[in-house]
């Protein structure tokens, strides 16, 4: 294929993602550096209220914003440096809790604590969401055939409902006096509220996460299951190895790809954890390093949205999106290189 | 499978690995299951702390609200009969009567007037026989489970959340064909292409796949909200403000999912023979007339069930929409957020529940449907490694 052909055909997709991804990411770069605001002006006002004899009047500074000749505030575009970062981060507060040796003081800091959440999600779920994505597989492929078609089924309904929705379910089932935490009382005996502290909610948010990719890992390894060597699992039956050694030697080595495979995806898209924080209602309890750039965002009581804090923690996101990718990216691009010479 | 005697597994073994899928079965199903449970009982039933109360709704039912025996038995036979009708006749009757040409767009007709007629048959006709039925059998007309459609009446009607469902099918119907229609193209030509280029754009895209979302709304925010004044000097005096214009956030979430459907194109592409268009080439086509004409015609399976996962995208996006549309022209999914930040009676949450399950029904009929190509399309990008 010519160049000329290849660009006619790649050209309209590679132009949308310069244009909506590769563009916005370089404007959240410049605007991480900056910061806009109405600039303020100081004004004498001389206020005078009747009294006896004389009027009673008080001067007074006051900082107003400078109006343009429509009436709209005129904002002024600074460069601040670090400012933003430093407003993220808080590095002050940081090494001082540091220096105390004190955990909790920490946590007090928002984007610690989104780091902290973000992270044990991530490598938390991942080990669960492929072991339950590999027994429902085995446990499938043991089944009767006439009975996968509708356990595919079943199964795929957590996976492709909607994110939000579907961590709002599970919220019903707890929230208040719901159906489970009133059986959860009953077996311990105790008063049990499952969205007063942080814990509980994030253990939810685990439950609800492995729910909601299992699905996706168990059709992948399903699919993987199929196109095992029967010969090769049958010699090594007369060679005398248990289930359990034909599992670890001969079907877990022959699905390793696919594992890498859903263990990546499932970095990519636990690491921007989002929907959970929204459906369980925990912005008071757990944040995640998404949905903090998300809330500098939307508009605060005064209708101002912080953009330059927002690009800031944005950035910061994306330091982890970079260590994420480093060794697929490393191991692909040896590939290719092994595979060209 | 034919077990050899080898491989036949041990009583306990069977027992275990069934009874470990049926619990996964409850598992997956329940939620979805409940909440579809909870939107139909009045508020004192849905969040009732036990389970029968929720299933059998003594409250609803003391309202006046609920059905008898056989109102069950008859509407569950009407239930049978109808999807067994649209899985054997319904398929003849369209390709009966629609041209040759047109069978994608036979079938959305076919699907949508099959749905009124069911919606009509079912919440028109049926109430009118049963209530008659009813009255005539005495106890056995009496109503044992109760059951109230008010929430989705108040959902729909009231809080006008069929807008919400417009503007979640423009937004979405827009992200499928346009993302569509572009991710062929170049999914084409990055398949049939082994430049080096072409797989850096692959590159390129795995790495735009990884950036979470709110990065890049952090990038259009400012330039969205005063794109009037930035593109003043450009287009003159009708430039738009972006800010909430259902079109620009389809632009946003076709770039979005670029990535992911170019991946998937490929992989797709990549199995069609590449003889095929070689052959077409050979008599003379150029590269775009053998895609039209040879590529084209057997390229369907692929671009549908990528088709699926765009409409998936667009469909459940909630960051994006929230933040870059008004409340004029809200979807589904952020809509729904403003049903608990302003929840203050039970009422209000039983509403948002039946939202949610209006939600969800869709989505239900999808994998209904479409499932073969979802696991297809799943396993597509995964198993060729």
């Amino acid at each position: 294929m010519k160049f000329k052909t290849f660009a006619a055909f790649v050209g309209p997709s590679v132009f949308m993602m310069l244009l909506f991804i590769a563009a916005p990411l370089v404007s959240v770069f410049i605007q991480s550096f900056q910061v806009t605001q109405p600039i303020l002006e100081q004004v004498e006002v001389e206020t005078c209220t009747p009294g006896f004899l004389t009027q009673t009047c008080t001067t007074e500074i006051k900082t107003v914003p400078v109006l343009d000749d429509n009436g709209k505030t005129l904002t002024e575009t600074r460069w601040v440096g670090l400012q933003s970062y430093q407003n993220v981060l808080q590095m002050d507060k940081f090494w001082e809790a540091v220096g105390n040796g004190s955990w909790n003081q920490i946590m007090q800091i928002d984007f610690w604590k989104a780091l902290r959440f973000t992270l044990s999600f991530t490598l938390l779920t991942l080990p669960l969401v492929i072991g339950v994505g590999l027994a429902i597989a085995l446990a499938v492929n043991n089944a009767t055939r006439s009975i996968r078609g509708p356990i595919i089924f079943i199964s795929l309904l957590p996976f492709i409902i909607t994110p939000v929705i579907g961590s709002l379910s599970i919220y019903w089932l707890f929230v208040g006096d719901g159906i489970l935490t009133a059986m959860l009382e009953r077996w311990t005996g105790t008063n049990i509220s499952m969205f007063a502290q942080a814990w509980t909610i994030e253990l939810l948010m685990y439950f609800y996460r492995v729910w909601h990719v299992a699905p996706f890992a168990f059709v992948i390894f399903y699919a993987g299951l199929q196109t095992v060597n029967m010969d090769t699992l049958e010699s090594a039956v007369i060679d005398g190895a248990s289930r359990w050694e034909r599992l670890r030697h001969v079907i877990i080595p022959h699905l390793m790809p696919l594992i890498i495979f859903i263990a990546l995806i499932h970095l990519m898209d636990c690491y921007r954890v989002f929907e959970e924080i929204v459906g369980f209602r925990s912005q008071a309890h757990v944040i995640s390093l998404q949905w903090l750039t998300y809330d500098f965002m939307t508009p605060d009581d005064a209708g101002n949205r912080a953009i330059s804090r927002a690009s800031a923690s944005a950035m910061l996101t994306m330091i982890g999106i970079v260590f994420l990718l480093i060794l697929p990216l490393r191991r692909t691009w040896r590939d290719h290189k092994g595979s060209a010479h | 499978m034919s077990t050899s005697k080898a491989m036949q597994q041990s009583f306990a073994l069977r027992f275990s690995s069934g009874a470990f899928l049926a619990f996964w079965c409850l598992l997956a199903a329940f939620p979805i299951f409940w909440i579809a449970v909870m939107s139909f009982k009045s508020p004192v039933d849905a969040f009732a702390d036990s389970p029968w109360d929720v299933i059998f709704g003594p409250a609803t039912r003391a309202n006046g609200d609920g059905l008898s025996v056989i109102d069950i038995v008859v509407g569950l036979i009407v239930l049978f009969f109808a999807i067994r009708w649209a899985f054997t006749k319904l398929p003849d009757l369209v390709r009966q009567y629609c041209p040759p040409g047109l069978i994608v767009l036979g079938w959305i007709v076919g699907a949508l007037v099959y749905a009124i007629v069911f919606v009509l048959i079912f919440f028109g006709l049926l109430p009118l026989i049963l209530g008659a039925l009813n009255g005539l059998f005495g106890p056995l007309g009496a109503p044992v489970l109760g059951l109230t459609t008010e929430h989705y009446v108040a959902v729909w009607a009231e809080n006008e959340f069929y807008r919400n469902f417009l503007n979640s099918m423009l937004v979405t119907a827009g992200v499928v064909t346009v993302s569509l229609t572009v991710g062929t193209l170049a999914g084409y030509g990055l398949a049939r292409s082994g430049s080096d280029l072409a797989f850096w754009l692959l590159i390129l895209a795995l790495v735009f796949r990884a950036l979470p979302h709110s990065v890049l709304v952090a990038g259009y925010l400012p330039v969205f909200i005063n794109s009037s004044e930035i593109l003043r000097p450009i287009l003159g005096e009708g430039a738009p403000t972006l800010y909430g214009q259902p079109w620009a956030v389809i632009a946003v979430l076709v770039a979005i999912n670029q990535p992911f459907t170019i991946w998937m194109l490929r992989s797709f592409f990549q199995n069609i023979p590449a003889e095929l268009d070689e052959a077409a080439r050979v008599d003379g086509c150029s590269h775009f007339q053998a895609f039209r004409r040879v590529i084209m015609p057997v390229m369907w399976p692929g671009v549908i069930t990528t088709g699926l996962f765009s409409f998936l995208l667009g469909y459940n996006d909630f960051l994006v929409t929230s933040l870059l549309l008004d409340a004029q022209n809200q979807t589904m999914v952020p809509a729904i957020a403003g049903y608990f930040n302003r929840e203050t009676t039970t009422t209000d949450q039983v509403e948002a529940v039946a939202a949610a399950v209006s939600i969800t029904a869709p989505l239900f009929l999808l994998v209904m449907v479409f499932q073969r190509q979802i696991v297809s399309g799943l396993t597509a990008g995964a198993v060729k490694g």
